[in-house]
Parts: C-alpha cells; structure tokens; sequence
C-alpha cells in the first residue's frame, strides 16, 4: 500500500481533551507515525461533555485517504452515534467502521498498525486484541 | 388517517412538553444519569422544530425521518441516536405515503422500538426508554390514550428495576428506587401523539 493510502483513526470520546490527548499519545508511541492520518472527535460542539455527530463526521472525513477509517469511542453516546451514522448510510465515508477495542490501548493498537500500512482489517484486528492484554 | 401535519404537531407537542419538564427529566438524571437528560433533549427538539419549518417536509415518513436525523445531529447524549433511530426507522417504514392508518402508523413504530432495542441492546426489565415504549406500541392499537397510559405506567415501573444499560447501569443496585429517565422522556414523547390527535 502506497505512503499515502494508510487508513484512517477517529477517536471519538465524551471530551475534547481525552480525544486529543490519546490521539497524541497513540501518534507518540507509534514513533510519532506521522503518515497515519489521526483526528480527535471529542466533546460537544459548544465544548462540553457528550458527542457530537457533526465533529465525528467532519474527522472521518479529514483522515479519509480512500483506505478505510477506524473509528474508535469510549462510552454510551459516543458508541450509539457512530452506529446511529454508520446505519445512517452516507455520513461517514465508504469504508468507515466502528472497531470494538478498548479506547486508549486500542487507539495505540490501531495507530501503530495502520503506520506498518496495514489494511483496515488488521488495524481492526490489532485493536480489538487490545482487550486481551490483562494488566494482572 | 394521520397526514404530515399531524406528525407536525406531534413533534411540536413533544418539543413543548421536553421544554416544560426539562428541569423534572434533568433532577431524575441526576442521582443515576449524567444530569443532562432535560436539557440534551431541549436542543434536540428545538433544532427538530427549526428544521421542520425550514424544510417543511411534506409526508409522515419525511416528517420522522427529518426529526430523527436532528436528534442524532443535535443531542449529545446517548438519547440522541436512541430517539434519532426510533424515529428515523419509524419514518421509513411509513415510506412516502402522504397519509397512513393508525395501525400502519404502530407497525412502523415497532419497526422504530426494534431499531432501538437493536441500537442500544436493551430489553424490557433493563430499566431504559424501552420499559415505556414497548408497552405503548403494544397499546395504540387501543388508541392514543391507552398507549400514553400504557407508557406511563412502564415509566413509573422502571423504579423498583436494576439498571443494566447505560450510565445507570454503574450504579448496581444503587439504581433501584429511581425513576428512568428515559422512560419518562419516552412518556412524554408518547403522550404527544395524544395531543397531536386532538389537533
């Protein structure tokens, strides 16, 4: 797969500030991966507390290089608005999905993958094995 | 039959309805909630009511699916895409009829309460907005009265119940005693068709 073509990330969390942060947190530990397209969707349009679908949508499509987008939410309205969009049909790009993974250590899981050039499977993949890393 | 215009005025209904209990939504969303019921809801059917006049929408199922689509766009909480998807699914299974019967009208809303169940993965007894809208949709073929009643009572029922979804469902057993919130905006969404039918 071509430099350009990596798949995508939205972290999609209840804060604008937890997005950002796992978003540079994930992008750090992968080595900085600058190639991977990485976008925070976090908090409310007035910049509270909550989801917004309109900032979810908007960092789909900013991180969108035609090879899929992995979105991955934190809790409750951040999940049911992506499925809510994702069912909508044609708000989030051809190719988006939301991966079932554990916020922070899943974001890290994606971001590194998808700067090996992975396709959106394996992101998935590596993600979703996040919730296998027990810490006890 | 029911036109456009009677889905009109049970948004506005509603719409009005989420305006005067907003606070009432918000207290019971305090001790199990994030406090934010009440007044989520508020924006989300303030936007429904703007874009039903900008667009004016002129079929039920547009008339729904408009609404949902505000909700998801506007809430901010989880019962956005909730509300969003049961009126969005309600609105396409009524399809581009310009006037439906009331029992097309509780077919399509079950198809809506499905989608819910689906969204949120919730059943009835797990002390969310489904313990009000099931029993409703099992009602209207009763009328518009025994299914506000029916919603009532399954609002009132959550109390005693365990929260096993949501934010709720943190709290264990600490969230028996309280009233779901969800359930009760569920109500008020319920009654409104009452109100829509008496014009």
């Amino acid at each position: 797969m071509s430099e350009e073509k990596r798949v995508g990330i939205v972290l999609v969390s209840h804060s604008a500030q937890v997005a950002a942060a796992v978003a540079e947190l994930a992008k750090g530990l992968a080595g900085g991966a600058p190639e991977v397209p990485v976008a925070p969707a976090g908090g409310t349009d007035g910049g509270g507390l909550g989801t917004s679908a309109e900032l979810i949508c908007a960092a789909a499509a900013s991180v969108d290089r035609g090879a899929g987008v992995a979105v991955l939410t934190d809790l409750g309205s951040a999940v049911l608005t992506v499925k809510a969009l994702l069912a909508e049909g044609d708000e989030l790009p051809d190719g988006a999905r939301l991966v079932d993974a554990p916020f922070l250590e899943g974001a890290v899981a994606a971001v590194v993958t998808a700067a090996t050039g992975a396709d959106l499977d394996a992101v998935e993949a590596a993600a979703a094995e996040a919730y296998g890393y027990r810490k006890v | 039959m029911l036109d456009a215009d009677f889905f009109r005025r049970w948004m506005a209904a509603t719409a009005a309805s989420v305006d005067r209990e907003a606070e009432r939504l918000t207290q019971l969303d305090s001790p199990i909630g994030d406090a934010d019921h009440g007044s989520n809801l508020h924006r989300g059917f303030a936007a429904v009511m703007a874009a039903l006049e900008t667009e004016a929408p002129d079929t039920p199922g547009a008339v729904l699916v408009l609404a949902g689509r505000q909700l998801i766009s506007t809430v901010g909480g989880a019962s956005g895409p909730l509300y969003g998807t049961l009126l969005r699914r309600t609105g396409k299974a009524l399809g581009e009829a310009a006037e439906v019967g009331v029992e097309q009208f509780a077919a399509a809303l079950r198809d809506g309460v499905e989608g819910v169940k689906k969204l949120g993965g919730a059943v009835a007894g797990d002390k969310t907005m489904i313990d009000a809208l099931e029993p409703a949709v099992n009602a209207l073929g009763d009328g518009f009265a025994a299914a506000r009643q029916a919603a009532e009572q399954g609002a009132e029922a959550t109390i005693p119940l365990q929260a096993r979804k949501g934010r709720a469902s943190y709290l264990g057993e600490r969230s028996i005693g309280h009233q779901d919130p969800g359930a009760t905006s569920s109500a008020l969404l319920i009654a409104g068709l009452e109100a829509a039918a008496e014009g």
